[in-house]
């Protein structure tokens, strides 16, 4: 069964009632969430329409990235299929153990991601090569018994009973039973191979004419690893036996390396086959791919602040792999961003935004005052103007339509120039901004990054880079500013090739004026001089001459060239902070993210015991912090008293102070003699609480000391 | 009550009667003939048979009794002709046997034995015959060629493919008495529905002839119902019909035998193919474009090569087909004629040995393989399926694994010492101590439970990380990826136990990586 969930783990499926009650639908929590707003309704489109255009483009990238190794497999496939039919005449294969041709599809440790491979591979198998293709998880074979019903039962398309008692839900009419084996498969498959062939010569050519006479039979083992080896080892060995007359072929879906195959399949079983290996693309390419086609574009209007990019792809880094789940958190975060902020309805296409700027309501426009960008905004224009900005609703909308368009214009010119600082820098010793480009577009987006010690030393080692070498990369940046489309661009597109040609030039000429050059250089001397203060003297000397020195045209125009460079990423490369309005397009609560997907169940049940307002919202349980309300419930007041305990906690004592906290919660007289006494109802109370804090880990029995419990928990929360 | 419907005159003519051996020979040699358990048994069918057989017929029954006798004695191979000679057992047409000798070669004398066992066609045979041998040694060849060439009544399942017992019984019915037998079984048949219908079948298509039911990988029946070894040895007087069950197996009879004790079923042992055997086997299969004299040189270069690893027969009928090609290639450019045989085996050992470390071992495949021989440059650019054992791993996977691989290989006690700061002094000679002085390598990864391996986990990972969801599901998934082995199935809830299953030489792979240095953690290597 899938799940929507995002974090891979357990999960419980409750059988689905036939009668579910109507499920709010999404768009309901925009619209009644958000009373105090208009547009909840316009705000749920564009996400949802924004979304599916993300979804579509990740599902055709993720297809192109695949391309190359589904259409090795296919090519294996045809032929081993080929080589199915041409068997008979030929002596070497005629003496040659008929091997089970194997394709090891080596995928990565990224688990979630395959679901999306698997599901291609077997459409493009489908509709090129075999219409049976079926698809088996170890999660479904725990015996051998189930993984050959699976088998059987997707490839003939009807219940196949296994004759046992328990498996009636999945049997329709035991009128015609067939016994789940192989040799049943065998009937079956020449029954339908017979039916084809009379038909392809009829009327149904289209279809059928597809497939080759004898289309193979194709078996994927999703998760090769996950699989009981025993299980797996008799299913080749009957497969094996069957070889002849079924055109039987294996695709192993391994996660970690095709070792495995050795450990999990002993030689005797391991000689049945013949094993071809296809190595995926690793998924950190994988994520490149996406991050430069999803979030380095200016394609879309949603944006993700630095931190939350940095929160999604450390999620990637260090926990999962998976392209999957980093999609996954993005959607989160897209719908985050719509529901949370009011006026994401301002983040949309170019006509959209201005239709609604326009219609903006009072309450609207007041919020765009309270923004901090705009307020900054605000302060930087002159007396008249804010005057103007703060009274008058129209101007604001006026103001709000011109600034949006400027922050569309800011990231039309953002993309291509961090992509051009990207392949200059890229090539460097260390990779002083990064070796992907999605830590430079972090860093962009956090602070002025021409401010930064590391963007200092990469222009230092630019200007060491030697003629070839930065014409290469120059004209790549002139390619990757062809695409760019606003007037700054294509003017700096034009000072770039001019450079380039000016280089080109410079090549013809320059040999002589380097010649030159080196007749000057001022080492002769050194050589008389063994004082060692006279030494350092001359080399400080040197030093300062070399600086005053003249450079050649080649190091002038290289000099020219990246002061030019620098000025671009100076102008566009500002952080969208400083941006007016950026609030409505970048989505920037990354807490709320890491909570949401990177969840610590410990962190959350610690939340719940010492402070249980938290999640009750009773006004009675709010106090200050560290505290706990008498009225709190029972296992939180057990908790708190547990903290105060050693490593052992007396029981009795323990009973005693919760007893005494009960009854000041019941309100009684601190001096009467019934208080702080324990009666029945309180011990049941205490021992249920303490069996709960039990069973969350928390303490648990010993046997050093008679009537004491060991704490297990420390610190921390 | 048992009965003969045709009773025979004789099992045997007294001219093919094997003079019976001196007594001396039958026991010592072989470990597998009968012990002296066996021998009560075997009164006990005597007595059986001595009850129903007719008079003629008894005298009979006692001769192949003594023939049983001799069968598995070292004596018998004396008796039977030597390879090559025709077979010879009354009641089945001389012509038949004649190209039966011709199809199991180098199994004469098995086949001798199995024949006289069965008897003619319409004698009662043994109950139950275990047939034991190595893989490839023409068990299920020899058996099945037998009754199919005889055109003898029979049904052969294995066992592999029999998922559950129902599936056996179906399998049987509907091969002995056709599909209607077969569609009777209820929908989760019994060893006693199985031998009610097989009653009923056998009430309207009474045995002609002795039916046989060959069960071949019956190792696996052990695995199955209890009840159904023990009912399928003695089938024959379940079923009262003239049935006898052939078990294949690979493994000795000594393994079966139940606790609670079942019937002695007569054992024949199918000893390994000689060297020279297997070369005759090998050279029949020769190439059309070539004679067989080239062809048989060919075999002796590839045993000569393989027999030291491999006796397996098919593997190496496998292997042969597989290198033909390259054999032949210093004929087909005219380097060579099809008598220089020293030239041809120059030209062909090292290629075999090379074949012995990829293809034999499955390193590559034999699609490969073969492409390999007719490309030949770029013979250097596969790589074994071993030689990829690079895992990418996300960072805290690394580190579990890395805190995983520790705690499997050191004492618990040591954790002190490598993971506190200030863990006092412990002194050397106290540290190590004896028993623990075997390395822990040589004794492969111990359980541990899984809060140690949080606690090593924190310690070692170098920035503060929170016990999020995530790292307790990659500490999951480590398992179904099986890098960890989760130990023990009872209570996980409480506290699971793990094992880590990679090696040394992967965790260091792993740990450089991440630029930790584990030899510096690890008890052995201190």
């Amino acid at each position: 069964m899938a799940t929507s969930s995002v974090s891979k783990g357990c999960f419980v499926f409750k059988p689905g009632s036939k009668k579910r009650k109507r499920i709010a639908d999404a768009e309901d929590y925009f619209v009644d969430g958000n009373a105090d707003c208009a547009y909840g309704k316009e705000r749920f489109i564009t996400c949802q329409r924004l979304w599916e255009k993300i979804k579509t483009d990740t599902e055709l990238l993720q297809d192109d990235l695949n391309k190359k190794i589904l259409d090795s497999l296919l090519e294996f496939i045809k032929k081993c299929s080929l080589s199915f039919q041409s068997r008979a005449d030929d002596w070497a294969s005629l003496m040659r153990e008929n091997e089970i041709p194997t394709a090891a599809l080596v995928l990565g440790v990224n688990v979630p991601d395959h679901d999306v491979t698997f599901q291609s591979l077997s459409d493009l198998l489908q509709e090129s090569i075999t219409p049976f293709a079926v698809s088996v998880q170890a999660q479904e074979c725990a015996a051998l018994k189930n993984l050959m019903q699976r088998v059987l039962e997707r490839l003939m398309g009807a219940g196949v009973s296994v004759e046992d008692e328990e498996d009636d839900t999945s049997m329709s009419l035991p009128k015609k039973r067939v016994s789940c084996s192989m040799s049943a498969l065998c009937q079956w498959y020449k029954t339908v191979t017979k039916k084809q062939s009379v038909k392809s010569p009829g009327k149904k050519c289209s279809s059928v004419n597809v497939f080759s006479e004898n289309p193979p039979i194709l078996v994927i083992f999703k998760d090769f690893e996950a699989f009981n080896p025993r299980v797996l080892q008799d299913f080749i060995l009957i497969c094996s036996r069957y070889i002849q007359e079924l055109p039987l072929i294996f695709i192993f879906g391994i996660a970690t390396s095709p070792s495995t195959i050795q450990h999990m399949l002993p030689h005797s079983v391991s000689s049945l086959l013949c094993i071809e290996l296809f190595q995926s693309l690793s998924c950190t390419q994988h994520l490149a791919t996406v991050i430069d086609k999803l979030i380095l574009t200016s394609q879309y209007p949603f944006k993700l602040s630095g931190k939350v990019l940095q929160v999604l792809v450390s999620i990637f880094l260090y926990h999962d792999f998976s392209v999957r789940n980093f999609v996954k958190g993005l959607q989160l975060a897209l719908l985050e961003h719509y529901h949370s902020q009011p006026l994401s309805v301002l983040c949309c296409e170019k006509e959209e935004f201005l239709a609604y700027a326009q219609k903006l309501s009072h309450h609207d426009v007041e919020m765009v005052r309270q923004l901090p960008s705009f307020m900054r905004y605000v302060e930087a224009q002159d007396a008249q103007e804010q005057v103007q900005l703060l009274t008058s609703d129209e101007h604001v909308k006026v103001v709000c339509r011109r600034l949006l368009k400027d922050l569309r214009k800011y990231h039309k010119n953002y993309y291509p120039i961090l992509r051009c600082l990207h392949t200059l820098t890229s090539s460097l010793p260390k990779y002083p901004l990064g070796k992907q480009i999605r830590e430079l577009h972090i860093s962009c987006l956090e602070k002025n990054i021409w401010e930064t010690n590391e963007y200092e030393s990469a222009m230092q080692l630019l200007r060491l880079l030697a003629k070839d070498e930065l014409v290469a990369t120059l004209k790549k940046c002139v390619d990757i500013l062809k695409s760019g489309k606003t007037k700054k661009m294509r003017s700096a597109l034009q000072q770039l090739e001019d450079y380039v040609v000016k280089f080109e030039q410079l090549g013809n000429v320059s040999v002589e004026d380097l010649n030159e050059e080196e007749v000057t250089s001022p080492g002769k001397d050194l050589q008389k001089k063994t004082d060692l203060f006279q030494l350092q003297k001359t080399l400080l000397e040197m030093k300062g001459s070399r600086r005053s020195k003249k450079m050649s045209p080649f190091e002038l125009l290289r000099n020219e060239t990246l002061g030019v460079i620098d000025g671009l990423v100076r102008s566009h490369l500002t952080p969208p902070e400083l941006q007016p309005l950026h609030e409505v397009c970048y989505y920037s609560s990354s807490g709320i993210l890491r909570r949401h997907l990177n969840a610590a169940p410990r962190t959350s049940i610690q939340t719940a015991l010492s402070h249980p307002f938290y999640y009750l919202q009773n006004v009675s349980l709010k106090t200050d912090a560290g505290t706990v309300s008498n009225a709190a419930p029972d296992i939180c007041i057990a908790y708190k008293l547990h903290l105060e305990c050693g490593r052992l906690i007396n029981l009795y004592d323990w009973l005693e102070a919760y007893a005494t906290v009960a009854s000041a919660a019941e309100g009684k007289d601190p001096d009467s003699e019934e208080y702080g006494k324990v009666d029945e109802l309180k011990h049941a109370r205490f021992i249920q609480a303490v069996s709960e804090l039990e069973f969350l880990g928390f303490v648990k029995s010993t046997k050093q000391k008679t009537d004491h419990v060991a704490r297990l928990t420390w610190g921390g929360c | 009550m048992r009965r003969i419907k045709n009773p025979p005159v004789s099992r045997y003519h007294p001219t093919n009667t094997p003079s019976p051996p001196p007594p001396s020979v039958t026991p010592a040699q072989n470990t597998h003939s009968f012990g002296s358990s066996n021998s009560a048994r075997e009164r006990k069918w005597r007595h059986n048979s001595e009850v129903t057989l007719l008079p003629a017929a008894r005298q009979s029954a006692r001769i192949s009794l003594v023939c049983v006798d001799v069968f598995c004695g070292s004596g018998f191979r004396r008796m039977l002709k030597m390879p090559g000679a025709a077979l010879q057992c009354s009641g089945y047409p001389e012509d038949k046997l004649q190209t039966l000798t011709e199809r199991l070669t180098c199994r004469e004398v098995q086949t001798g034995t199995l024949l006289s066992l069965m008897g003619e066609p319409e004698q009662y045979s043994y109950p139950s015959v275990f047939v034991y041998g190595h893989r490839a040694t023409g068990k299920s060849h020899v058996l099945l060629t037998l009754l199919t060439h005889l055109q003898l009544p029979h049904a052969a399942v294995s066992c592999v493919e029999c998922v559950s017992a129902g599936l056996m019984f179906e399998q049987v019915l509907s091969a002995l008495f056709g599909p209607d037998a077969a569609s009777l079984l209820p929908r989760c048949p019994s060893l006693s529905d199985f031998v009610r219908i097989y009653r009923q079948a056998c009430v309207q298509h009474p045995a002609q002839q002795t039916r046989y039911i060959v069960v071949e990988k019956a190792e696996l029946l052990r695995d199955m119902e209890a009840n159904l070894l023990p009912a399928l040895l003695r089938l024959q007087e379940l079923v009262d019909d003239n049935v006898t069950v052939f078990l294949l197996s690979e493994i000795v009879w000594e393994k079966f035998r139940p606790n609670t004790g079942c019937f002695e079923p007569l054992l024949l042992h199918f000893p390994d193919y000689t060297k020279a055997e297997l070369l005759h086997i090998l050279s029949r299969d020769s190439h059309p474009s070539h004679t067989p004299e080239f062809y048989s040189s060919y075999i002796n270069i590839l045993l000569g090569v393989f027999y030291s690893v491999c006796r397996d027969l098919r593997e190496l009928r496998h292997l042969a087909a597989l290198n033909f090609s390259k054999f032949c290639e210093p004929l087909e450019k005219g380097e060579a004629r099809e008598s220089d045989t020293h030239k041809l085996w120059r030209n062909m050992e090292p290629h075999l040995k090379k074949a012995m470390q990829s293809v034999y071992l499955r390193e590559v495949s034999s699609v490969q393989w073969e492409q390999q021989q007719v490309d030949e440059k770029e013979a250097t650019s596969l790589r074994g399926l071993s030689a990829h054992t690079h895992v990418e791993l996300p960072y805290y996977s690394k580190f579990l694994l890395i805190a995983a691989y520790l705690a499997s290989y050191n004492p618990a006690r040591t954790d002190r010492r490598f993971f506190l700061k200030h863990h006092g002094k412990m002194k050397k000679t106290n540290f190590l101590k004896k028993h623990e002085k075997t390395s822990n390598h040589l004794l492969g990864p111990k359980p541990f439970p899984l809060d140690r391996l949080l606690a090593i986990f924190y310690s070692v990972v170098d920035s503060r990380v929170a016990p999020t969801a995530s790292v307790f599901s990659q500490i999951s998934s480590l398992v179904t990826l099986q890098l960890l082995t989760q130990v023990g199935h009872d209570d996980q809830l409480d506290s699971p136990k793990y094992k880590c299953a990679v090696s040394l030489d992967f965790i260091l792979a792993i740990s450089r990586t991440v630029s930790f240095d584990i030899v510096r953690y690890l008890y052995d290597f201190l």
